[in-house]
């Protein structure tokens, strides 16, 4: 198995922030202002080729007080080389807000208005930032941590 | 162009500008099996443009699991893909047992693997014999239905449940199979190759049926790939990819078997890789029962085994001889009567914290068993996993099922993410419809094989 982390950080000096390989998945957390320009090579570099995104997810590290709030977090998987990557980019509460990447994978639209829809971190970029399992009428973003899992909201149908 | 032409039109009927008609399809359309809700805009019958909704079976798995503990999530998963459940089960006990840092038995990861097949051929069973009735053929569909009853038997007897089992623990299964369950199980996979057999000569070649799915919602490789696409979906348009080769996971590498692939990525394809993958499965299973051994069947937290015989339910099985009239005693010096007992079992470990709950004799029987699964329920005392974060990627029916975990160290997960296979291919459902009729919405909708429960979660 290649070292990815090695390969990345090789290439990428100043936009590694740290990295780990906790149960052996490889995992790369970077700057946030440095997404697109790793996304895009690790697409198409013949040797990583990663021409799948698997999974767009975040998570939200406000019961532990961490700030910069939350993680954005990438599955990314090669067909051709079979192996994964884990990317992940921290966002503050503050400027919530990150690349989208629907324009390196189209698999990218719907995970991303999920994380809008759950957590509240926008997409710059992103062609239909609207909620996608929610319905629009709801207020705030259920996967929070300071979102009460019992809180109830009345149901409402469209205002038009 | 060409087939307007047929038609006595002149030209300025062709160039006149078409309105685009609105049309609603769901969430309460039969085929669009309730849930998911298409806004289509046709013109005349050709679909320009769709929207898909989805969201209307949404339970809030993901924030739910995250209120309970490790071992509480695993009721949620059953109805993540309520068609095959056992997959899901398997695939976030693998999750947190990789989190944890210990593996299973041989003999459990064979159970696994015989489960999550007979899983997966009842998971194609429904999504062809669904799209096929919603096409019209109603006899295939009553057939693969009789086909899918031999193996909802199976698995009733296994797990005692046909669709809610919660049959994993982590570490471990609930239960070892039944007595001379080997032959049932093979008995039921004859006749499932027989209602195959019988379904394939009334559709494969029937000139209705391939007429509707030949050339329809075609996709390509390079678009299934970037949209994430995986499973018999990906499979179809020619690339092989499948975890079970690609990464095995629990004892898949020791087992024979093929990858059917498609050519053209349209529904016809998608039909036969997914009839081709069941008598795959089918293989797998008997070659698994072939293979497997006697054994242990869970392990505890630190990864040791547990032997079988400890954790038999005796009640359950109707000896309650010596338990119904058991009376609890006080020991005089508050130590618990089975105390001693207890050391005998477990000699050289003391805080013996496992994910599996103790036998119900021994939970109404003992005070140590009441604590022990008291200890395992209360917030705060269970089994913690390390702090980490792991993702574990299953083949689930329609795809890649990941489960990633992230775990802060206490005994509720910090956050569960389920990676839903049908999720990507719903989002490039558009892809596939615009250019098509209305009609062959139903067609594709159907070899999608939408399973609203891990869709919407």
């Amino acid at each position: 198995m290649t070292d990815l982390i090695e390969v990345i950080q090789n290439k990428f000096p100043d936009l590694v922030e740290s990295s780990h390989s906790q149960c052996g998945d490889q995992t790369v957390v970077l700057k946030k202002e440095g997404l697109l320009t790793v996304m895009k090579y690790v697409q198409h570099e013949p040797s990583l080729h990663f021409n799948m995104l698997m999974d767009l997810t975040a998570v939200d590290y406000w019961a532990q007080l961490r700030k910069p709030r939350f993680d954005v977090v990438y599955h990314l998987y090669s067909t051709t080389k079979n192996h994964r990557l884990r990317i992940k980019v921290q966002v503050s509460e503050k400027e919530c807000e990150v690349d989208s990447l629907t324009s390196f994978w189209p698999s990218a639209n719907w995970f991303e208005r999920e994380v809008w829809d759950m957590f509240g971190v926008k997409f710059k970029g992103h062609p239909n930032m609207k909620r996608i399992l929610m319905y629009e009428e709801f207020k705030g973003h259920p996967l929070r941590k300071d979102y009460m899992y019992n809180k109830r909201q009345p149901l409402v149908g469209p205002v038009n | 162009m060409s087939e307007y032409s047929k038609l006595d039109v002149t030209q300025e009927t062709i160039d006149a500008e078409t309105e685009g008609m609105t049309i609603n399809m769901g969430p309460a359309h039969p085929a669009m099996h309730g849930v998911v809700r298409l806004i289509m805009n046709l013109d005349g019958e050709r679909i320009r443009k769709v929207d898909v909704e989805i969201g209307y079976l949404h339970r809030a798995f993901e924030k739910s699991a995250e209120q309970a503990g490790y071992l509480q999530v695993i009721p949620y998963t059953d109805r993540l893909n309520y068609v095959s459940p056992l997959i899901n089960n398997f695939g976030y006990a693998s999750a947190v047992e990789k989190l944890m840092g210990i593996e299973t038995t041989e003999r459990c990861q064979f159970i696994r693997v015989i489960m999550s097949e007979i899983s997966r051929v009842s998971d194609h069973l429904t999504c062809v014999g669904a799209s096929a009735m919603e096409l019209g053929a109603f006899t295939a569909f009553l057939y693969l239905m009789k086909a899918r009853e031999y193996l909802y038997e199976l698995v009733e007897e296994v797990t005692g449940a046909r669709l809610t089992i919660s049959y994993v623990r982590i570490g471990g299964v609930k239960a070892d199979f039944p007595e001379g369950f080997k032959g049932r199980a093979l008995n039921a996979i004859k006749e499932v190759r027989k209602v195959l057999k019988e379904t394939n000569q009334l559709l494969t070649r029937n000139r209705i049926f391939m007429d509707r799915l030949e050339g329809i919602g075609l996709i390509s490789q390079e678009d299934a790939i970037a949209h994430g696409i995986t499973g018999p979906f990906l499979r179809s348009t020619g690339c092989d990819f499948d975890l079970r080769k690609a990464s095995p996971y629990w004892v898949y590498d020791r087992i024979d078997f093929d990858v059917p692939v498609g050519s053209r990525g349209d529904n016809y394809d998608r039909y036969l890789v997914r009839l081709e993958e069941m008598e795959q499965s089918m293989r797998i299973i008997e070659k698994a029962f072939a293979l497997m051994k006697e054994g242990s069947i869970r392990v505890d937290a630190q990864g040791k085994e547990i032997p079988a015989s400890l954790m038999v339910d005796e009640a359950k099985m109707g000896n309650t001889k010596g338990f119904w009239q058991f009376e609890p005693q006080v020991d005089p010096t508050l130590e618990g009567t089975a105390k001693k007992n207890q050391k005998a079992i477990y000699p050289d470990v003391e805080d013996k914290k496992e994910f599996m709950l103790p036998a119900k004799e021994n939970t109404y029987g003992n005070i140590e068993g009441l604590m022990n699964h008291f200890k395992l329920i209360m917030i705060g005392h269970g089994t913690s996993p390390p702090k980490g974060e792991v993702y574990f990627p299953v083949e689930g029916g329609n795809g890649e099922l990941g489960f990633y975990v992230v775990s802060d160290g206490t005994d509720r997960p910090y956050r569960v993410r389920v990676h839903p296979p049908c999720f990507p291919i719903m989002s490039a459902l558009p892809k596939m419809l615009e250019g098509d009729m209305v009609a062959d919405v139903i067609a594709t909708f159907g070899s999608v094989n939408m399973i609203a429960g891990e869709l919407d979660r």
